[in-house]
């Protein structure tokens, strides 16, 4: 990173959703839902890995999406980047239909909309080629390198300053630069397409922690400056809070609570998110670990037996279709999804389900060791 | 570097590692992995070691074990533990000195279970070979050892693919504690859970610390975890120690830049929003200085503008020195 991203990056608590928002949104996602056969090949078992997902992700807005693995937060990533089908559901870039558009495979139209930065900045760039080549070829497959030479290369040394990085290195070798700076390169060529929605899967971390920071503001920075949308999918929720304008919670292929990022994580109403940021290690509130009160919540995320809502006569519960309540002021957006109906446990989410003596020691302990024998078999 | 502080109350050192220095011997050069670094850990205390990856602290982990091969090589130093030289030790020596002394949690530790055996007959031969004990007294005491992690003893018939990766990691930290040791080095020993799981296994951690009385040496690159769980700790960065101090004071108060680029690079999960800003890319500190104590018990090496160097084409060097010089004083 060059000083000048340190020097540019803007304040997060000032950072509106970015230009002008028009009604439709960068990216949609509907009812979308994914299963995985199992079993034999005659096999009629599924795993249910997504179900009934609906997002959407303004222009110029990072939403993220958080969960534990195995939540389906990454098949989510895969369908919407058409690197997997879902088995139901639509998604929709600027209003269009792309399953119906493109049916079979992502379109270049589709890939010039879309872009993704992995989670591997080692992995994803090819040892054998310079840093230049990467970012030529996503120019020259878009038709975005301009008439002549000079455009290209101009093009190229604009795109290196837009990440912070200096031109020269275009003729280096992936080897011989750092994980960050890696990063900032599978960036660059994601923005060389000019992309309107980024997706970005776990981008920090691979990354030593020293550098993540910058590669968030570098995020940030893309979505101020170039109004570019992005789903940042993390495990980590204190980086969605700071970088995402909203965030989602996934539990069990389906999202269950959603909201502007800083009233999510200050007031989580969904017993999951509450355990997720219980578990987030904070010096501030050292000692904060209450196995009891952990038990309780693990209870209400695997058994719930009633709704915050139950009872509210303008938001009632029903079981005929996900009910999404509104929690707090309307301008938060945050909903938190009914929770006496909730998504069927065991379909994902196992890394929750497969430790419950851990989390209720002796005196609290709810027998619930059926749990892990069905998780871990 | 001159480290005299003491340890978290007034109990003897258990570990003393005084100017130890590892180098890696090549056919061309030689790195020095650690260098000159002292540090040591009081009865029941629990010490952190943090960096990045690279920067020498499984190294140092590894030398405590004498668990370095070759080409890693131990140039220079002292490691004492409980007073016997950990240095000389012979084979023999060594062999009761692992795990009856000094048990390790290594990174995977959960996937360094035989997947071919039961978790009882690994634990059992814990405690047949190094114990002498009967096998129907080991498996009484395999049943006890993992009650004491809260895992049912049923499952000591269980196979290591049987059960999920944070009971796994339990199972891993029980047999390290099996023999009772003095000292427990942990190194990353959650990195691959989830952080509902990662604190249920450090709320255990610090439960059998405390029910044990045992020492810990903490390694992690997650300062939040670090502060939480260590009562004294140490940043260190290319082979050296760069802070050192209670944990509580090196979250409050970090004073080297890379310290405090470690401590930005977790944004906090209350309060509002504020831009934060780690360690720039490429930028590299070199020619570290001894340590020098500027509180007590709080010991930083002292940084100049001109101790960073900066990566080919990663920008200016004065751009950098100027980023970081605004946290120095």
């Amino acid at each position: 990173m060059s000083h000048s991203t340190l020097s540019t990056h803007t304040g997060p608590g000032s950072a509106g959703p970015g230009p002008a928002r028009t009604d439709t949104p960068a990216l949609e996602v509907r009812g979308l839902g994914k299963s995985f056969p199992v079993g034999g090949l005659f096999s009629r078992d599924s795993v249910r890995a997504l179900h009934g997902v609906d997002l959407a992700i303004g222009r110029g807005e990072i939403v993220a999406l958080v969960g534990e693995s195995g939540s389906g937060k990454s098949t989510l990533a895969r369908c919407v980047a058409r690197l997997e089908r879902p088995s139901e559901g639509s998604i929709l870039l600027d209003g269009a239909d792309v399953l119906k558009r493109d049916r079979f495979q992502a379109s270049r139209a589709f890939r010039s909309q879309l872009q993704m930065v992995f989670q591997d900045p080692f992995g994803s760039l090819n040892p054998a080629h310079r840093i230049g080549h990467f970012l030529r070829r996503s120019l020259a497959i878009h038709g975005k390198g301009g008439r002549s030479e000079t455009e290209t290369q101009a093009r190229l040394e604009q795109l290196m300053d837009t990440v912070g990085l200096q031109a020269d290195m275009l003729d280096s070798y992936p080897h011989e630069l750092s994980g960050g700076q890696r990063q900032r390169v599978a960036i660059a060529r994601a923005l060389a397409v000019e992309p309107q929605v980024i997706l970005a899967d776990e981008p920090t971390s691979m990354l030593d922690v020293s550098v993540r920071i910058g590669v968030l503001n570098l995020m940030r920075r893309l979505r101020d400056e170039q109004g570019i949308s992005m789903l940042y999918i993390t495990h980590d929720l204190a980086s969605a809070r700071y970088l995402a304008d909203r965030t989602a919670v996934m539990f069990a292929g389906e999202l269950v609570e959603e909201g502007e990022s800083l009233d999510l994580l200050a007031n989580p109403a969904h017993p999951y998110t509450q355990l997720l940021v219980s578990a987030v290690p904070d010096p501030a509130r050292a000692g904060s670990y209450d196995p009891v009160r952990r038990a309780e919540l693990r209870q209400a995320v695997m058994a719930s037996t009633g709704c915050a809502f139950d009872g509210d006569p303008d938001q009632a519960c029903s079981a005929d279709r996900p009910v999404r309540h509104q929690v707090g002021a309307p301008e938060n957006r945050h909903w938190v999804r009914c929770h006496l109906y909730r998504p069927r446990a065991g379909a994902g989410g196992h890394a929750l389900a497969a430790d419950p003596a851990a989390g209720a020691p002796a005196p609290a302990g709810p027998p619930a060791s059926n749990i892990s024998r069905k998780a871990s078999a | 570097m001159t480290v005299s502080q003491t340890s978290f109350g007034s109990h003897e050192p258990i570990l003393d590692v005084r100017d130890l220095t590892v180098k890696y011997i090549g056919d061309t050069r030689s790195t020095t992995a650690v260098d000159r670094v002292s540090f040591s850990i009081g009865t029941g205390e629990v010490f952190g070691l943090a960096g990045e990856s690279g920067c020498g602290k499984s190294t140092i982990a590894n030398s405590i074990m004498r668990l370095l091969k070759d080409p890693a090589k131990i140039a220079g130093g002292s490691i004492s533990f409980g007073g016997r030289d950990v240095l000389a030790m012979s084979t023999e020596e060594l062999r009761r000195f692992r795990w009856q002394d000094v048990a390790m949690v290594f990174q995977s530790a959960m996937n360094s279970l035989n997947p071919v055996l039961t978790i009882g007959e690994q634990i059992v031969d814990i405690f047949t070979t190094h114990a002498g004990l009967s096998r129907k007294e080991s498996l009484r005491r395999a049943g006890e050892l993992l009650e004491l992690v809260r895992i049912d003893p049923a499952r000591l018939k269980s196979y290591p693919h049987q059960l999920s990766g944070g009971m796994r990691q339990r199972a891993v930290i029980a047999m390290a504690v099996a023999l009772k040791p003095s000292l427990l080095i942990l190194d990353e020993p959650t990195t691959a859970l989830d952080v509902v799981v990662q604190q249920e296994i450090m709320a255990q951690i610090k439960e059998l610390q405390r029910e044990l009385g045992f020492s810990v040496l903490f390694i992690t690159h997650d300062m939040s975890l670090m502060v939480e769980l260590s009562h004294r700790m140490a940043v260190m960065y290319g082979g050296r120690i760069v802070e050192t101090a209670r944990a509580h004071d090196v979250y409050a108060d970090p004073r080297h830049p890379y310290t405090q680029a470690l401590m930005g690079a977790f944004p906090p999960l209350t309060g509002p929003r504020v831009p934060l800003s780690g360690l720039p890319d490429g930028v590299k500190f070199r020619n570290i200085p001894d340590l020098a104590e500027v509180s007590p018990g709080h010991l930083v090496a002292p940084f100049g503008a001109d101790d960073l160097s900066i990566a080919h084409g990663a920008g200016t060097l004065e751009g950098a020195a100027e980023s970081l010089q605004g946290a120095v004083r």
